[in-house]
């Protein structure tokens, strides 16, 4: 059974096609990448994997649960992690991971899911400050452990290191690579070509709304004779 | 100072939006209505009061009485039967029935005080209602003058206190089937205002405290990007709406509760010297009209509630917020205004449906029509704003499902984004012809 099962999806507003009728299937552990120019149709797919946006055409199965059909069913098995996500201000680190783990646990079951945002986290003394003194790193941090903490079958991260800096950024991602090797598949965006690199298993490349090229990372620098996804990525978009 | 200009117009631009405009101008609109309604108030008291006569009495001063009422109003009825006189009254739009029994004159003459017997008729509890009778009595006024005159003219008593004062009057007040000895309309008016100011203003409150609280909980959501995160809990989209509606509804009573507690200190130490006691006539709530009082302010409420939910789907973030609540403040104004000066039973047809299709003009007037054990128009209220309030809240739920909820809109190349409530139930209306 496939993790992430994409069949042909549109997804339109109004006239406006953002999306084109893109296919693809993520294996169960695995960490797979959506790049593309902005625009491209990356977060809207995301978006409406996370039962946030309607189908408009086409099909979706997440860890075998048609979308469509059954969208909270589909929420107790994926973490979905917003580009931009906030975190609510008047709770403190602590508290907010609590606040999260209560949909998804209770009482001692609860409490072990926050030890465990607690350790992704990292914040130390921090935790127990309200987020509205968090800096963006340390918000971030807390969001993608409030992300990871629940360990889901499925991760949705939306650019995952936006605005963070070196040390953050490559922190969280050996956090992502520790939880996909307990067997939570990861499906994520980046702008960052390095970040996709380091992270996937396979890349597809959204263009347009439609997916341009698919593959493992050396797969694709073969098929486009490049030295990195970066170039990889120019060479394609410039088609 | 050159780039002043682009500053200032890039400033007027940013401001004047149509969410900054359209309260002002209702609230312009609003003012207009009651400088109306107060040039009404003037109106009302410069018309010649229409009343009816009765005179039981042959003497001169009985005459001298009857040439004042006569030269002061317009008579509808100048007979001997009461009932006759009441519906005359009734007929013209008149409100004051005056009746000079057969021994006026004699008494006066007799050195005691002439008693005139005033019957009102009293059509509305409101400010407006009690103008009629104010009018009317100021006639009175003019009657014990004259005869004063012409006890000093003729030289006919040197009572002193008597001349000074030679009438009284002894009236009674009908109102709304009830016959009520000794009370005159401006004291049930005066008794009867603290609910026509009180109720409407808690109603007010609630629904604006508690709007205010769902809009910019739902504006506060999507500014610090929250709520994506909690649309994709494993939580239903009708428990994110209830649990929403329950604690706005929770925190909105309470400070409902906390303003009614200083409104009724305010207005018990206003209302000390009116000294009636409603309750001898009839006009007094038991458990169950306080039960419907109740239940009507809260079906108001989770309309209210469910209304500002769907505007703060609309919302953007906690600013634009602030000027959403604005419809629903409007729509609670219009209401309170008018039960503050009038009576839903003296509106014109056209403002009765007005007034009733506003379902927080329910527990507005609902403490006044139970006073009157006026069942029907209580529970019809309540029927109406609960069938309402679960069609707004099933309108949430179902915006809840929706793309819209995130995007604020329905489609983003075509004219119809622009309308998206519009747009969106054709998309519903096209889905279900399918």
């Amino acid at each position: 059974m496939y993790a992430v099962e994409v069949n042909d999806l549109i997804k339109s507003y109004g006239s406006f096609q953002a999306i084109k009728g893109i296919s693809f299937k993520v294996r169960e552990g695995e960490v797979y990448g959506l790049i593309g120019p902005n625009g491209a149709g990356k977060t809207t797919t995301l978006r409406v994997l996370s039962t946030l946006l309607e189908v408009t055409a086409g099909s979706v199965k997440i860890q075998g649960i048609d979308l469509r059909e059954e969208p909270e069913e589909v929420r107790k098995v994926i973490s979905y992690l917003p580009e931009d996500a906030g975190a609510y201000k008047h709770l403190k680190g602590r508290e907010y991971l609590m606040f999260i783990a209560q949909f998804f646990a209770e009482g001692k079951k609860a409490e072990e899911l926050v030890a465990r945002g607690l350790e992704v986290a990292d914040l130390g003394e921090r935790i127990d400050d309200k987020v509205e003194t968090y800096s963006k790193g340390m918000a971030r941090r807390l969001l993608v452990a409030r992300a990871l903490m629940i360990k889901p079958k499925l991760a949705i991260l939306d650019e995952l290191t936006s605005g963070l800096d070196v040390i953050n950024a490559q922190e969280i991602r050996k956090t992502v690579k520790r939880y996909a090797s307990q067997g939570t598949t990861m499906l994520l965006s980046s702008h960052n070509m390095l970040e996709v690199e380091l992270l996937c298993d396979r890349i597809a490349l959204i263009n347009d709304g439609r997916i341009v090229a698919e593959g493992t990372p050396s797969e694709l620098k073969e098929r486009y004779g490049a030295q990195n996804i970066e170039e990889v990525f120019v060479k394609v978009v410039q088609q | 100072m050159r780039s002043l200009p682009k500053i200032v117009r890039k400033e007027v631009k940013e401001l004047l939006t149509p969410a900054t405009l359209v309260p002002i101008i209702v609230i312009a609109i609003l003012f207009g209505s009651l400088g109306g309604v107060f040039g009404g108030i003037e109106d009302t008291i410069a018309e010649t009061p229409k009343i009816a006569l009765i005179n039981q009495d042959t003497g001169m001063l009985a005459d001298v009485a009857m040439y004042i009422f006569n030269n002061s109003a317009e008579v509808v009825y100048n007979g001997d039967d009461v009932q006759e006189a009441l519906n005359a009254l009734d007929d013209a739009g008149g409100v004051s029935l005056f009746i000079i029994p057969s021994d006026f004159t004699s008494d006066i003459m007799d050195n005691r005080t002439g008693t005139i017997e005033v019957l009102w008729v009293m059509k509305g509890a409101g400010i407006m209602d009690s103008l009629p009778g104010a009018s009317a009595s100021s006639i009175l006024l003019d009657v014990d003058h004259a005869i004063s005159v012409t006890l000093i003219d003729h030289n006919l008593t040197d009572n002193a206190s008597l001349i000074l004062s030679p009438t009284q009057i002894s009236e009674t007040t009908i109102f709304k089937d009830k016959e009520m000895a000794g009370v005159s309309p401006s004291t049930i008016a005066g008794v009867m205002s603290q609910q026509s100011f009180v109720m409407p203003l808690i109603v007010l409150m609630v629904i604006i405290y508690a709007g205010s609280i769902v809009i910019s909980s739902m504006g506060t959501e999507k500014e610090n990007k929250t709520l994506e995160t909690l649309l994709t809990m494993p939580v239903s989209r009708t428990s994110i709406v209830f649990g929403k509606l329950i604690g706005a509804a929770i925190v909105g009573l309470l400070m409902a509760i906390i303003y009614m507690l200083g409104m009724s200190f305010y207005f018990s130490s206003l209302m000390g010297s009116v000294s009636i006691d409603l309750a001898q006539y009839g006009m007094t709530l038991n458990i169950l009209d306080y039960v419907l009082v109740g239940i009507s302010l809260f079906a108001a409420l989770v309309f209210a509630l469910a209304l500002c939910m769907i505007l703060g789907i609309f919302t953007k973030n906690y600013k634009a917020a602030q000027t959403m609540t604005m419809p629903v403040t409007f729509l609670a104004i219009i209401p309170m205004f008018v039960t503050m000066f009038t009576d839903f039973d003296t509106l014109p047809m056209v403002a009765k449906v007005v007034v009733f299709a506003i379902p927080f003009s329910h527990p507005m007037i609902a403490m006044r029509s139970l006073m009157f054990d006026d069942y029907a128009l209580v529970l019809s209220g309540i029927a109406y704003s609960t069938i309402l309030a679960l069609i707004v809240m099933f309108a949430a739920v179902t915006l809840f499902r929706k793309d819209i909820l995130l995007t604020g809109r329905v489609s983003s190349s075509d004219k119809r984004s622009k309308y998206p409530l519009i747009a969106l139930l054709q998309s519903l209306a096209s889905k279900r012809r399918k």
